[in-house]
């Protein structure tokens, strides 16, 4: 269990309960690294890498931009809003030629789904999938279950809840491979609009009731709703949905238990989530935010050992 | 592969109550001296000579850390497997402080020259000593002595040379093993 069994990151689907354990041992030791007064290590100085965002991203491509600068690594920055992806460059074009300034490694953010298997096709560099669409966003996955990992102890065994727009959520699927994978108990709580159809084959179970969805999980993960990728209405307002599938603190103290209560962010406050529960102890937002630094450490460290 | 025995437990005992009393001659109170165990094989001489000095030679107060080197060695992405990490855990700033390396083999030195390195993410040392078990001499690729050694080895460099701790190993002895 000394090596990861991809040379890519392309979505949990492609990684066994190895993989994801030896990048969580590896994220501890870059936990510590990242928490010293000088917080940066030299073991990629012979390594450029690329992060290459078609999509917008604020807190995943500053995450992945500093993990890189914490290992020492030489980066470039590209967002397709300013390039000639915009002039009509083809995906493989404008990745060949970034990679003819040798490049090592390249993260990227893409809208269309599997577009980071067709990168890894097509080129040489080692590809790290920072979200294709409502496909996969591994990472993401990870620093969710190190973090669950952290505040609970352990994965396996834990009842996980994923709340909201699970169609359109690359996160929920990527958190659904990831919980299986280490014997978590997955369910899905949203509109039944926006839970997709057979989402059962993949080991979860459909909850459509929030308040039995907490009562039964130790976990909730609240995700955002995604307007931007609706081109049809799947609920009728959102004062309707915030009253259905939001969480308060009413709600949070009718429960019998205290739960842990976990975002990947942005959030739309006083929708999904208020911010008296945001910002509170039973909520482990901004510690998903530091071990986001830390998970990525480990996955371009584990990544990169493995270019010859 | 043959193995003889460089050192029996009753030899080890009397070299690790010497390199306790050479600390002691050269660090006193240990008040302003840290000793850092080199991870993963050096904790454990390190661990034993703190609990010396605090048990037998009543130095009251000692500040031990553990160090891992993985992350700045040289030779990432050189061998065949992934260069597997440590624990680091160093509860204390160096500034200004004599660190002592307390390592089992010094070999190359290339493990030395990378934590020399290392500890400089906790502040600028006064001064660095290093104290090793085993000094293998004539095979250092690096300008790197110890202050303190234990035996001095002459092995040639198929030989390898293996220290096992009662805690870790079940026994202490030091093999010399021919591959």
């Amino acid at each position: 269990m000394s090596e990861l069994s991809v040379r890519h990151l392309l979505g949990i689907k492609y990684l066994n309960k190895n993989d994801i354990e030896l990048i969580f041992e590896t994220a501890d030791h870059f936990k510590e690294v990242i928490n010293r007064s000088i917080k940066k290590v030299p073991t990629l100085r012979d390594t450029t890498i690329a992060n290459i965002f078609f999509e917008n991203s604020t807190r995943t491509k500053l995450s992945f931009e500093l993990a890189e600068k914490r290992l020492s690594a030489d980066i470039i920055n590209f967002s397709a809003s300013q390039s000639s992806v915009k002039k009509g460059e083809t995906l493989i074009d404008t990745v060949n030629n970034i990679l003819s300034m040798k490049v090592d490694m390249v993260v990227m953010r893409h809208s269309s789904p599997g577009a980071g298997i067709f990168l890894a096709k097509h080129v040489k560099a080692s590809i790290i999938n920072a979200g294709d669409g409502a496909h996969e966003h591994p990472t993401q996955a990870l620093l969710d279950s190190y973090s669950i990992r952290e505040r609970l102890g352990e994965v396996q065994g834990k009842n996980v809840v994923i709340v909201g727009d699970i169609l359109h959520s690359r996160v929920a699927l990527s958190n659904i491979f990831a919980l299986r994978l280490q014997g978590a108990n997955v369910k899905v709580c949203g509109p039944k609009t926006l839970i997709p159809k057979f989402i059962e084959t993949l080991g979860v179970e459909v909850e459509t009731d929030l308040v039995k969805a907490l009562e039964w999980c130790d976990v909730a993960n609240m995700l955002r709703v995604q307007n931007e990728r609706m081109d049809i209405s799947y609920f009728p307002s959102t004062r309707e949905y915030t009253q259905q599938f939001g969480i308060n603190r009413k709600l949070l103290e009718g429960l019998n238990k205290e739960i842990v209560i976990m975002h990947p962010g942005p959030i739309n406050r006083g929708v999904e989530i208020t911010s008296d529960v945001a910002d509170s102890d039973q909520s482990i937002i901004l510690d998903q935010v530091e071990n986001g630094v830390a998970v990525r450490m480990a996955v371009i460290y584990l990544l990169a050992s493995k270019i010859k | 592969m043959s193995q003889k025995v460089l050192l029996t437990a009753k030899e080890i005992h009397i070299i690790l109550h010497r390199l306790a009393c050479q600390l002691l001659e050269n660090h006193l109170d240990f008040s302003n001296t840290v000793l850092i165990g080199l991870q993963p094989r050096g904790i454990f001489l390190a661990d034993r000579l703190t609990k010396l000095l605090k048990e037998e030679y009543k130095v009251k107060d000692i500040r031990l850390g553990f160090l891992d080197i993985t992350f700045y060695r040289d030779d990432f992405r050189r061998g065949e497997k992934t260069l597997q990490a440590n624990m680091t855990k160093i509860n204390f700033l160096v500034e200004d402080k004599n660190v002592v390396f307390i390592d089992d083999v010094l070999y190359t030195g290339r493990s030395i020259r990378a934590a020399l390195t290392a500890i400089q993410s906790f502040g600028r040392p006064s001064n660095i000593e290093l104290l090793t078990l085993i000094d293998r001499r004539f095979s250092r690729h690096l300008p790197i002595q110890p202050n303190y050694r234990g035996r001095q080895v002459d092995a040639i460099n198929d030989e390898r040379v293996k220290v096992m701790w009662e805690e870790n190993d079940g026994k202490d002895v030091v093999y010399l093993i021919n591959k």
